[in-house]
């Protein structure tokens, strides 16, 4: 579905060029659940940012469904990233004031499809949320805010959720929690999930583990399996 | 998004940030409302002095002397002034048509005593068709009569306001009036014949005494030249209503060079409908005055906008990461910012037409200063200054929009 090829990204700051990917190559379909490993820094999140539109590559080639990312304008990739893929954070990123359901409307209100209410009150309810309705995120826990935004990363039916250490700021409880919801997602909607962790419990539940180094990919659990089959 | 989606999630944020939003309102409500107020006060300044030149009657037109310009001058002692009181007479035999009423005026100040009472007053010395030319209403008694001028006779005709003040309770007519001249040198016994009517307004008028221009030119040597003729300080025309005054002020103006035996008029002739225009470019001036500096508050309003909107951009960089992550293209955030700024304006504009209109009609007709201040709403000014405001808010929400529609999403994402 989504084909990465020898993307490469680069920092210019004062104290030099830092690169932050370099030559990437990666394949990732339907219904993968997959983890990003490495050390802070290793260039995890601008891989993640680069597969999700938010960010651009400075060398390289990135086709979704075979169509090349780095020809679209501005509000296409926009229009792309809001379609395809759905973002989680480590700090949850709700906007403050609005109520859950509000939140989950928000990709809703962006793309304009209708029934705004019943999808979210819909999307909120499968994440066991269905008495948080119209709490705003102060008013909720970290786990709940981290259901909140899963549910709004879900509205759309996205193809790809991608979370940056997702259970980065929850108790070991909840984690396992949002990573059984990802999981359900992955097996019972063909969603794929990737999540960047460092916690190898947590990646240990995924199906296939990349491990990145110095902006390197040094392990694919994904080739392994191809080249041991 | 749709506008309806924008405009709810514009209020949102201006209800959010209740005291920011307030004051930034408030600036423009400031300006909105001072250009309404400001232009509402010139306006009332403008109908005043309108109202004021037509109380008189707009059928009038003045003759005044000119200061001879140089070359022209004769060497006279009285070269300056160059309108005599047996002008009026001349223009009156003329029979020039359209002119109904001639009347000459000579102003004067003396010490008058009746009784007890010594004060100051202002003479206007004329004739009998002072009252016709003037459209005056005589109260009690009567006015100047053909014979009075005839005979310089000591008898006079006080103004409303004068004779409550000389004879305060008391009936005025048949009372005699010393008036002296020239700090006590000259002084004559007059006799009240006659109290004009009330005729109210800011001006003076009720404060005249009136005396036959015969009486002061045949007693008083010094209000004559050599060749035995006073110098006055106006001659009143009343035009027939309607007429075009312009041709009247021509056939007079012939008529008086000719008198004068001059090539060149040695006067000037002023139409009420010419008063008229001057005060109405004074007043304009005075309005423009008004609203450039209500405008310049508006302006001042309007940074205010701008400034509160680019720290809202700033302030909320991680809020427009998150909302292009889930799918906002960069003209939907600028519409976002856009909204937001033209709301804040509209609420300044609405609120400042109320408050306005408000100030306005607490002024109007109260005193201040000792004027009384008259205030005239202009429907335009409302129109205008809710207009400049929502124009304003486009405008100074543009900038800010733009810079909020060209964040990197991934740079506003990282800020934390
Ligand atoms: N805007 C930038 N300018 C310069 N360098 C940058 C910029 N953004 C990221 N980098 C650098 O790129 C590298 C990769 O950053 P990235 O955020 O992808 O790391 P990470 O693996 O997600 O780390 P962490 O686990 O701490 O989140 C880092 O060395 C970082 O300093
Ligand atoms: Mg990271």
């Amino acid at each position: 579905m989504i084909t990465l090829n020898s993307i490469s990204k680069y920092y210019e700051t004062e104290a030099g060029v830092v690169s932050a990917l370099v030559n990437i190559n990666l394949s990732i379909g339907e219904s993968e659940f997959i983890s990003i490993m490495g050390q802070s820094g290793s260039g995890k999140s601008t891989l993640m940012n680069i597969i999700g539109c938010v960010d651009r590559p400075s060398k390289g080639q990135y086709l979704i469904d075979n169509i090349d990312v780095g020809t679209l304008s501005d509000s296409n990739r926009s229009r792309l990233r809001g379609k395809l893929f759905g973002f989680v954070f480590q700090s949850y990123n709700l906007l403050p004031r609005l109520s859950a359901i509000e939140q989950v409307e928000l990709p809703l209100l962006y793309q304009q499809i209708d029934n705004r209410k019943e999808r979210a009150i819909q999307a909120l309810i499968s994440m066991g949320l269905s008495d948080r309705i119209h709490h705003t995120p102060n008013q909720l826990s970290g786990g709940e805010q981290q259901r909140v935004a899963i549910a709004r990363s879900l509205v759309v039916n996205p193809k790809i959720i991608l979370a940056d250490e997702p259970t980065g700021a929850l108790d070991t409880k909840t984690g396992l929690e949002v990573m059984r919801i990802f999981n359900e997602l992955v097996q019972k909607q063909g969603i794929s999930v990737i999540i960047i962790t460092h916690e190898s419990n947590i990646a240990e539940q995924t199906n296939r583990i990349i491990r990145i180094s110095d902006g390197k990919i040094i392990e694919d659990t994904d080739k392994i399996v191809k080249v041991k089959a | 998004m749709t506008i309806l989606d924008g405009l709810q999630m514009a209020i949102r944020s201006i209800l959010a940030n209740r005291t920011r939003s307030s004051l930034t309102i408030l600036g423009l409500l400031i300006g909105v409302s001072s250009v309404i107020a400001l232009i509402a006060v010139g306006q009332g300044a403008q109908e005043g002095v309108k109202a004021r030149i037509s109380n008189l009657g707009t059928d009038l037109l003045f003759i005044r002397p000119v200061a001879s310009s140089s070359g022209n001058v004769r060497g006279s002692a009285n070269s300056g002034a160059t309108i005599f009181a047996e002008d009026a007479e001349a223009i009156r035999n003329a029979s020039i048509p359209g002119i109904l009423h001639v009347a000459p005026q000579l102003n004067f100040n003396a010490q008058a005593i009746a009784g007890e009472n010594n004060q100051q007053v202002s003479i206007i010395g004329t004739d009998h068709e002072f009252l016709p030319a003037r459209d005056l209403i005589i109260e009690s008694g009567s006015f100047i009569s053909e014979k009075d001028v005839k005979n310089s006779a000591l008898s006079m005709v006080l103004g409303s306001d004068i004779a409550s003040s000389l004879f305060l309770e008391d009936d005025p007519i048949g009372e005699n009036v010393r008036l002296s001249f020239g700090g006590g040198r000259i002084s004559f016994n007059f006799r009240v014949t006659g109290v004009l009517q009330e005729i109210g307004g800011e001006s003076q008028q009720d404060n005249y005494v009136f005396i036959p221009v015969t009486t002061l030119q045949s007693r008083i040597r010094a209000l004559r030249n050599t060749s035995g003729n006073t110098i006055i300080n106006q001659i009143t025309l009343r035009s027939s209503p309607g007429i075009n005054q312009d041709s009247v002020s021509t056939l007079v103006s012939d008529f008086l060079t000719a008198h004068h035996n001059k090539q060149e008029p040695d006067f000037t002739i002023t139409s009420q409908t010419q008063l008229l225009e001057a005060a109405s470019k004074v007043n304009a001036v005075l309005t423009l005055l008004l609203g450039s500096v209500a405008g310049i508050s508006l302006c001042v309003g309007a940074i205010g906008v701008m400034n509160i909107m680019l720290v809202s951009v700033t302030e909320r960089t991680r809020e427009i990461g998150i909302r292009r992550a889930v799918g906002a293209t960069s003209p939907d955030i600028a519409l976002q910012f856009l909204l937001e700024a033209v709301t804040l304006s509209v609420c300044g504009g609405l609120i400042g037409i109320i408050v306005g209109i408000a100030g306005a009609e607490l002024v109007n007709e109260k005193e201040i200063l000792g004027e009384v201040m008259t205030t005239v709403i202009q429907p335009w000014s409302i129109i205008l200054a809710f207009f400049v405001a929502v124009i304003v808010g486009i405008v100074s929400g543009i900038y800010p929009a733009y810079r909020a529609a060209l964040l990197d999403p991934i740079v506003a994402l990282r800020n934390e």
